[in-house]
Parts: structure tokens; C-alpha cells; sequence
């Protein structure tokens, strides 16, 4: 059975800098694209909920910002040809993991030309080849599937790693007990990464869940953190720790990321249970502005390298939507293609 | 249950006799043998053998990387199912009953069944789920049910059964071939019925149904064990001059409808036969298809034949009235040729 330490603690020691140590173990390559991906991610929501409000869009979006280190820390410690398991709010996780804006902005849309071919839409986003096994519309589903990925990995070999996203509002479910149980029981190359954004719906985490979800790692005898979820650097940090081990062959871990969602569960929302103070105060740790910071600290970075990034993903953004907006829709012949290999 | 004899698509030369059980581990030791991507994987699979001692002598063969016992983790077997497929796996996932099922419903229903659509036809889920089923074993209510109709109805899915060993064994390689998600239901009072097997290899086309007697005055459509009421009831009937056609379409989906109908066309009656409760059970489908198709030649309404609305009774001569039986169905064609219900 596997040993029970914790893999990361909130009292970290060592390192002067803001990121404890960790900004210098990443090239300026790594910082300039977890910059990319952390605003690609920021940028492509608020793309999405501007063309969700002008009526071009329809369906359910559920946003991500705020939440973006987790997703770009996570996936930053992975290797190509990895895999992992997305959740409903899973645009953050497509694009951690590579995917192109211009096609699932175009998924979005409804248009032949998106990841799905517009049978799926915003909960459904994969890219087999990426190793993203695809975004879920059902709460903890994505769980067992990972698991499933990592059984697979460790029977072919393949050296891979497979990260199960999912939300706190996961955590009750038997999907996750019966998914996290197994991964445990048979040693496997995963890591199950709980987004704790503190609520479901209008529910909060800790209505939801008994006691806290990193709790649970010691009763699986896997290792497990509770991380500041807006903290790239310990993100990364934590998940490079856990998924080396994982591909070391020494089993999975539990990671809870604390984060919060600025936006409302989707673009509706109750607005009612949670105060202005609650959000202005996780706004305030934007988790990009404080990887911003932190790089300019450390004088790795300069004005000009975000600058000329922002202007990369504008013109990514400004592609993408008239890319979407310029994409036939699907024809009603399709609707019966692509159920099953003929 | 009496042992049927019939063997409509068996060969008649180089073939022994073995059991149900053993058609079906031959056909997963051969696609091991096959593909090294193909794996067991489910509760009591490995050291136990199988609850049904399907996979018995497997363990020892293949070892724990090829046949992976698990936890009572039905929705997380499932999930590992579905997991390996889409990764690059050929996995045989086994729910020791079928009526467990229903703790995995989210990941055989809104995962496996779905994925490939919802991600635009660029997932394939080469996944094959193993489930016995029915009733007759005397395991009461929730070890008993034929849920068949639910699995059919999900597009997505293909829902196979077999009514004999040559078909079991031949059906099941085709399921582990198929790059599509399928579920296997093998019926748990059938597994010791011995039939004709060739030696080497072959298969049963999925989708294909089989005609295990001719016959010219009324057709029963049936699947899995009922297959072989059917077969009884048609012997039984031959010594009054009566010619039974027994239909058995081993694929509930994709359906064989043009086999059913040719019979139908020929017969003009249709007893539709299945194990299942008869309320909205997949036999409905079945009628509903015939009278849709070939109301004109139809002498008489197409009658449903299944089990009592009731969940399945344990005491036996309870189960046993449950579910029709050789009589039942002999009681049922008598109706059906005579047009009184």
C-alpha cells in the first residue's frame, strides 16, 4: 500500500521568492507559455460570454476564470501524449492541454468546422489525439474514465499519466469513491486534481462534502495536498511531484486545488449565494495577475514578452470567432453519422 | 431445462460438444491470443474464475495484466472499460449480473454510448461488456432481471445475446472486434448447455439473425434461452401437424428486421417471445416492427409472449410461472393460429 505522506504542505519551506523556489526550476519558455495559456484561457471566456449575450451562441457555458492556474499548472507538469478527464466547466482544461480556440470556439457555435462537428458543444470538447478524453456533463463521470485510462496505461506500458479533473461539487458522488478506490487499490498512473472553487450551483463545498476532499487521501493510502488553487507555482509544483510519482509506477494522488469561480455557475445565475465581498476578495488574488507579478519580481520576464503574447492572443481570438461566425452549420443528414465505427 | 438440439448455423463436420461457458472462454482466450490490446477486466474474474466460471484458467494463462480482478466497483468497471478503449485498449468488461448494471448505468449510458457522437465521430470505444441475465436460477430479484430493452434503447450501444454455444462463441469474438461499445447478455441458465462447436476459428456476424427452424404456419421471434421454448414448443406442436418457425435474432441491436419479416411473410403469424416483463419490453419493438412492415400479410394480430409484470419471485413454482415457459408458449402459438386472445 502505498505511503500516506502529503506531497505538498500549506507551510512550504525554502526558496526567497514569491513562488517558493519553484519560477526558478521553469525556463522562460515554460513562463511565457503558462502566461499564453493562463490569458487564452481568460481571453476565451470572456469572448464566449460576450457572444453568448449578443444571442450567437446557445446552450450552457460554464466559465472557468478565475480557476486558471490550476488547469495551466497541472498540465504545464505533463508530458505530450498524456491524458486527462475534463469536467462541465472545461474550456480551461482543452486549452491547458492544447487545444486549438478557433475549434471550439466553432464547437460553440454550432458549426461543422468545431471540435465536435456541433454535436457536442461546450460539456463535450475532446481531442483524443491531444489526450484530452473530453469534457463531461455529468458530475464526477469523468472520474472512473481516467481511472480507466491510467488501467490502460499501466497494462500497455505506455509510460502515460492521466489526470482526472473535476470540482468539489464532485466530491460526493460514488462515481469519484468508486473511480479514486480502484486507482488506489491497483497502484495506477493517476492523478485525480479537485477543483475546489467552493461551490456547485449554490451550494458550497462544505455543505457538500463532510469533511474536506484532501481529508480523503489517507483513506485511500494514497497521497494527497491542499493547495492554493491560484497559486501557479504550487500548482505546478504539487502536480509535477504527484504525476512523476504516478509515472514512476507508485501510484496515484489526491490534490485539492482551492480556487473560486469569478463568474456565476453558468452565464445565468441566482446571484444569491454569494456576498460582493466574497468575490472582490478572490478577484483580488487573480491567480494570473499573481503569476505576473511574481514574474516581473524575478526580472525573467519583460513588458514586452506579455505584451507581444497578449497581442498573439487577441489576434488567435479575433480569428477564432470570425473562424466560428464564418463556419457552415451542420446539415440535418448528419444527425444519425458518427453513433457508431460502420 | 431440456438441452435443444438444434443447430441451424453449426457446421455438421469437426466440431465437438462443450459447454456454453466454454464457447465463451474459448472465444476470449482466442482474441487474447489474437490482440495484446484485449484484456478481462471485473469483479471475480481472475482468482474466483468468473461467477459463471466463464473466465476460469484465464488467470493462470494470462496473468493479472491481461485478467484484472477489481473491487465491487460496477460504475468504476465500466468506467475502466471505457477509459482503456479510448487510450488504445480492447478491454472485456464483466458485471458479474446483469442487474448490477444499474449501478454503472451513468457510464454505460451518458459515457461509453455517447462519447464517440458528443466528440464528432474522433473517439472510437472498441469496448465489449459482458452481463449474464435472466431467470430461472432461483437468485430472486435482483439477480434474475433481463434488462435488455433498456440497453437497446440507447443509441450507441449494440446489444448482443446468444441462444447457443456455437452462437455465443462466435457472436462474443465478433463483439471483441467490433470498434464499437457492445454488451453481451449471456443467459445464466444456459451457460451448462452443451452444443456443437467447430474447431478453429469463426464468427457470428453481428446484426444477423438466425432461422433455428423452419416452419410454414406461425413464426416465433425469440432470443437467448426462450430460443430453445420456442424449439420445444415447435416439436411438440409437429406431432399435431403443426409447422413452427423459430426465429432467433441473437442481435437486438442492430436488428435483423429483414429475417424476422421474410419469416413473417411466409408464416403470416408472429409470436413474439422473450423473458423480459412483456410491459414495454423489447418484444414490443419486435411487434411493433412486423405490423408496421407487414400488416397486409398478417392473418392474425402479433401476439407478445413474456413475464409476469412482478419483479422475479424466489420461491421456484413462483419463478417458474413468472417467466414463459415451453407450455406457455405452446398455449401461445395455439392462440395465434386460432386468432383468439
Amino acid at each position: 500500500m502505498a505511503e500516506q505522506q502529503p506531497v505538498s504542505t500549506n507551510g512550504r519551506a525554502g526558496g526567497g521568492d514569491a513562488s517558493n523556489g519553484v519560477l526558478e526550476q521553469l525556463s522562460d519558455d515554460q513562463l511565457r507559455w503558462i502566461y499564453l495559456i493562463m490569458r487564452r484561457i481568460r481571453r476565451f471566456e470572456e469572448t464566449a460570454e460576450e457572444a453568448f449575450r449578443a444571442a450567437k451562441m446557445r446552450g450552457a457555458l460554464h466559465f472557468y476564470i478565475g480557476e486558471e492556474a490550476t488547469a495551466t499548472g497541472v498540465c504545464a507538469a505533463l508530458d505530450d501524449g498524456d491524458f486527462i478527464t475534463s469536467t462541465h466547466r472545461g474550456h480551461g482544461h482543452c486549452i491547458a492541454k492544447g487545444a486549438r480556440m478557433d475549434k471550439m470556439m466553432a464547437e460553440l457555435f454550432g458549426r461543422t468546422t468545431g471540435y465536435c462537428g456541433g454535436k457536442g458543444g461546450s460539456m463535450h470538447i475532446a481531442d483524443i489525439e491531444l489526450g484530452n478524453l473530453g469534457a463531461n456533463g455529468i458530475v464526477g463521470a469523468g472520474i472512473p474514465i481516467a481511472t480507466g485510462a491510467a488501467l490502460g496505461s499501466k497494462l500497455r506500458k505506455d509510460g502515460k499519466v492521466t489526470i482526472a479533473f473535476f470540482g468539489d461539487g464532485a466530491g460526493p458522488t460514488g462515481a469519484f469513491h468508486e473511480g479514486v478506490n480502484v486507482a488506489a487499490t491497483m497502484n495506477l498512473p493517476a492523478v485525480f486534481v479537485c477543483e475546489n472553487n467552493q461551490y456547485g450551483m449554490a451550494t458550497h463545498a462544505d455543505f457538500a462534502n463532510a469533511a474536506a476532499i484532501h481529508n480523503r487521501g489517507p483513506a485511500y493510502g494514497i497521497p494527497s495536498a491542499s493547495i492554493d488553487g491560484n497559486d501557479l507555482f504550487e500548482v505546478y509544483a504539487t502536480a509535477k511531484t504527484a504525476i512523476d510519482r504516478a509515472r514512476r509506477g507508485e501510484g496515484p494522488t489526491l490534490i485539492e486545488s482551492r480556487t473560486y469561480r469569478h463568474k456565476g455557475h453558468t452565464v445565468l445565475d441566482q446571484k444569491n449565494y454569494r456576498t460582493k465581498e466574497e468575490i472582490a476578495e478572490w478577484v483580488a488574488r487573480d491567480p494570473i495577475e499573481r503569476f505576473v507579478k511574481a514574474v516581473n519580481e524575478s526580472e525573467r520576464l519583460d513588458e514586452d514578452d506579455f505584451q507581444a503574447i497578449d497581442g498573439q492572443i487577441e489576434r488567435e481570438i479575433e480569428h477564432a470567432v470570425a473562424f466560428a461566425e464564418a463556419s457552415p452549420w451542420p446539415t440535418v443528414d448528419v444527425i444519425e453519422r458518427d453513433v457508431y465505427v460502420e | 431445462m431440456a438441452v435443444s438440439t438444434a443447430q441451424a448455423s453449426a457446421p455438421e463436420t469437426a466440431t465437438r460438444e462443450i459447454f456454453m461457458s466454454e464457447a465463451l472462454r474459448e472465444a476470449i482466450d482466442e482474441e487474447m491470443t489474437r490482440d495484446p490490446t484485449v484484456f478481462v477486466v471485473g469483479e471475480e474474474v481472475g482468482v474466483w474464475g468468473g461467477a459463471y466460471a466463464v473466465t476460469q484458467g484465464l488467470l493462470e494463462k494470462w496473468g493479472p495484466d491481461r485478467i484484472v480482478d477489481t473491487p465491487i466497483a460496477e460504475a468504476a468497471i465500466a468506467g475502466l472499460g471505457i477509459g482503456a478503449a479510448l487510450t488504445g485498449s480492447r478491454p472485456i468488461a464483466e458485471f458479474m449480473y446483469s442487474d448490477f448494471m444499474g449501478i454503472a448505468m451513468d457510464q454505460i449510458v451518458n459515457q461509453a454510448a455517447k462519447n464517440r457522437y458528443m466528440f464528432g465521430g474522433k473517439a472510437k470505444l472498441p469496448l465489449t461488456y459482458r452481463a449474464p441475465f435472466g431467470a430461472g436460477t432461483g437468485n430472486a430479484a435482483q439477480h434474475t432481471q433481463s434488462l435488455e430493452a433498456w440497453f437497446a434503447h440507447v443509441p450507441g450501444l449494440k446489444v448482443i445475446t446468444a441462444s447457443t454455444p456455437y452462437d455465443a462463441k462466435g457472436l462474443l469474438k465478433s463483439a471483441i472486434r467490433e470498434d464499437n461499445v457492445v454488451i453481451m447478455f449471456e443467459h445464466k441458465a444456459i451457460y451448462a448447455m452443451r452444443g456443437h462447436v467447430p474447431e478453429g476459428e469463426y464468427l457470428v456476424p453481428i446484426g444477423v439473425a438466425d432461422v433455428k427452424r423452419e416452419g410454414d404456419d406461425v413464426s416465433v421471434i425469440t432470443y437467448a434461452r426462450q430460443t430453445h421454448h420456442a424449439l420445444e414448443a415447435a416439436e411438440q406442436l409437429a406431432a399435431e401437424g403443426i409447422s413452427v418457425e423459430v426465429v432467433d435474432i441473437r442481435s437486438l441491436y442492430p436488428l435483423d428486421t429483414d429475417t424476422i419479416l421474410r419469416s413473417v411473410r411466409k408464416t403470416h403469424r408472429a409470436v413474439v417471445l422473450y423473458e423480459a416483463v412483456r410491459f414495454g419490453g423489447f418484444g414490443a419493438e419486435i411487434a411493433s416492427q412486423i405490423q408496421e412492415l407487414a400488416f397486409d400479410d398478417l392473418d392474425a394480430p402479433v401476439l407478445r409472449v413474456g413475464a409476469a409484470h412482478a419483479p422475479v419471485p424466489f420461491s421456484e413454482p413462483l419463478e417458474q410461472a413468472s417467466f414463459p415457459g415451453t407450455a406457455q408458449v405452446v398455449e401461445s402459438i395455439r392462440q395465434s393460429l386460432q386468432g383468439v386472445y
